[in-house]
């Protein structure tokens, strides 16, 4: 198996093009957590002209819901939700600067343009695995939208989040040549 | 008659809820190690690996092995012979899973109006309740919390009679295949076949609340979970949708009487982490 790359946020547009689909990386630094309902008040709040609770530039963001934590736990089971919902609202962040995304599943074509157009580059992370990378979160706070409860966005510091780069800066997709090379006809 | 009281429905769904989130099925458990042993790519077995890690790590300290705790869906087989006291079936079942994700770290996904409003109810209720009459004196109650990622996966087609078994073959497995790595694979597929629309799609979510290694009593139809299985399994998907061998892990094909006029097939899709937990009362 591949090496285990270490990674820290924030990235610039160096560190993107340096990481290849099917590449295992391990996450260090601050990322973001927003979901559905979060990603549809962020753009609300880019429409209307005011700035973004959350460090864009060089960001990463986690697709996630978190459940609540346990007495002792810095943050519940946490693993990546899909990703395609998101799909809608991904272009306009990162157009504005947002350089990762981790998440399960595909992403559309208008997102791996965007992807590709700016440098930015998507991480799948194990669906399933939530009480594992929990484990990898070493701080969590609310910092915008608390009325959304586990749909707010929350800053996390993070060592060691294990993901696979699953699409990368210059389209590479590894949703498309892992399965074709699985596939038997 | 036989008295069975509120509470005690309350505390046992509240402990099944709890249970299910935390402590994966041993049968699934089966299914995961030896499809673990099964897969060939590189990524599947890695996230198999993790997927193993985490459920034990998840039963160790009784933590949600999924961020994704579900919208509760209750299966109920009440007996004639029962009578609930102090409040009705459904307000103590509401009850204990209100208890459940309020007293334990699970996550609350349940919002009040579904389109303008989408507040969340704060307690993870309403439960999807079914419940069915059955003879004698027993409650049986199961429990199966169902997450989003593999439920919008789901898919509900109104077959020709002369689509046929082909039909349905391809209905299913170009569904499952489909939905690639969102739902989570390798999922536990859920295939209803006849009655009317809203039957058959109740027959493929009930289909994933069946034991691991419980087929289909006609030999015709365990053909064709096993065929719909090895073809799902021929897809390249894997686990994680990252490629691999090992899509799904069980095709379960659920059936009733039809109209002459139909051919429903309903798919609803499960993730690996296959929760359900039951008790008989």
């Amino acid at each position: 198996m591949s090496e285990i790359k270490k990674i820290k946020v924030p990235l610039t547009t160096e560190d993107v093009k340096d990481l290849k689909a099917g590449e295992r990386v391990s996450i260090s630094g601050v990322i973001y957590t927003a979901r559905d309902a979060a990603h549809a008040k962020l753009l609300k709040a880019l429409a209307a002209g005011e700035s973004l609770p959350l460090e864009i530039e060089g960001g990463v963001i986690y697709y996630v819901g978190p459940c609540p934590a346990k007495e002792g736990q810095v943050i519940g089971s946490c693993g990546p939700t899909t990703s395609y919902r998101m799909d809608p609202f991904a272009p306009t962040l990162i157009t504005r600067g947002l350089k990762g995304m981790i998440g399960k599943g595909p992403r559309d074509q208008k997102v791996i343009k965007a992807m590709k157009d700016h440098s930015a580059v998507y991480f799948a992370a194990i669906g399933g695995a939530a009480a594992v990378i929990a484990a990898s979160i070493k701080k969590a706070e609310v910092v915008a939208y608390p009325e959304l409860g586990t749909e707010a966005v929350r800053r996390l510091e993070v060592e060691d989040f294990p993901c696979i780069v699953a699409i990368d800066s210059e389209g590479n997709n590894l949703y498309e040549s892992g399965v074709k090379e699985y596939k038997r006809v | 008659m036989k008295e069975i009281k509120a509470g005690k429905i309350t505390e046992e769904v509240k402990r099944l809820c709890i249970e299910a989130a935390c402590d994966l099925p041993e049968d699934v458990e089966t299914l995961l190690r030896q499809a673990e042993t099964k897969e060939e790519s590189e990524f599947g077995c890695y996230s198999l690996e993790k997927v193993i890690e985490n459920f034990e790590l998840a039963r160790r300290d009784m933590v949600p092995m999924c961020q994704d705790t579900g919208i509760v869906v209750v299966y109920v087989e009440l007996g004639t012979e029962v009578d609930v006291v102090d409040l009705s079936l459904n307000d103590a079942i509401n009850e204990g899973v209100r208890q459940a994700y309020v007293s334990h770290p699970l996550r609350k996904s349940v919002v009040t109006d579904p389109l303008f409003d989408r507040k969340n109810t704060g307690d993870n209720t309403p439960a999807i309740i079914y419940t069915e009459l059955v003879p004698g004196d027993q409650l049986k109650i199961q429990i199966l919390p169902k997450g989003a990622g593999s439920e919008n996966m789901g898919a509900l087609k109104m077959l020709k009679p002369a689509d046929g078994v082909e039909g349905v073959k391809d209905f299913v497995i170009n569904t499952v295949v489909g939905a690639g790595g969102n739902p989570c694979p390798p999922v536990i597929v859920g295939v209803g076949i006849g009655g009317t629309m809203d039957k058959a799609t109740m027959l493929a979510k009930k289909a994933l609340a069946r034991d691991v290694g419980e087929h289909h009593p006609d030999a015709r139809y365990q053909e064709l979970e096993k065929e719909i299985l090895t073809e799902i399994n021929k897809s390249g998907v894997g686990p994680q949708g990252l490629g691999g061998r090992i899509t799904a892990l069980e095709v379960r094909i659920e059936t009733f009487p039809t109209h002459i006029a139909t051919l429903p097939v309903a798919v609803n899709l499960n993730c690996h982490a296959a929760r359900h937990k039951e008790v008989i009362l």
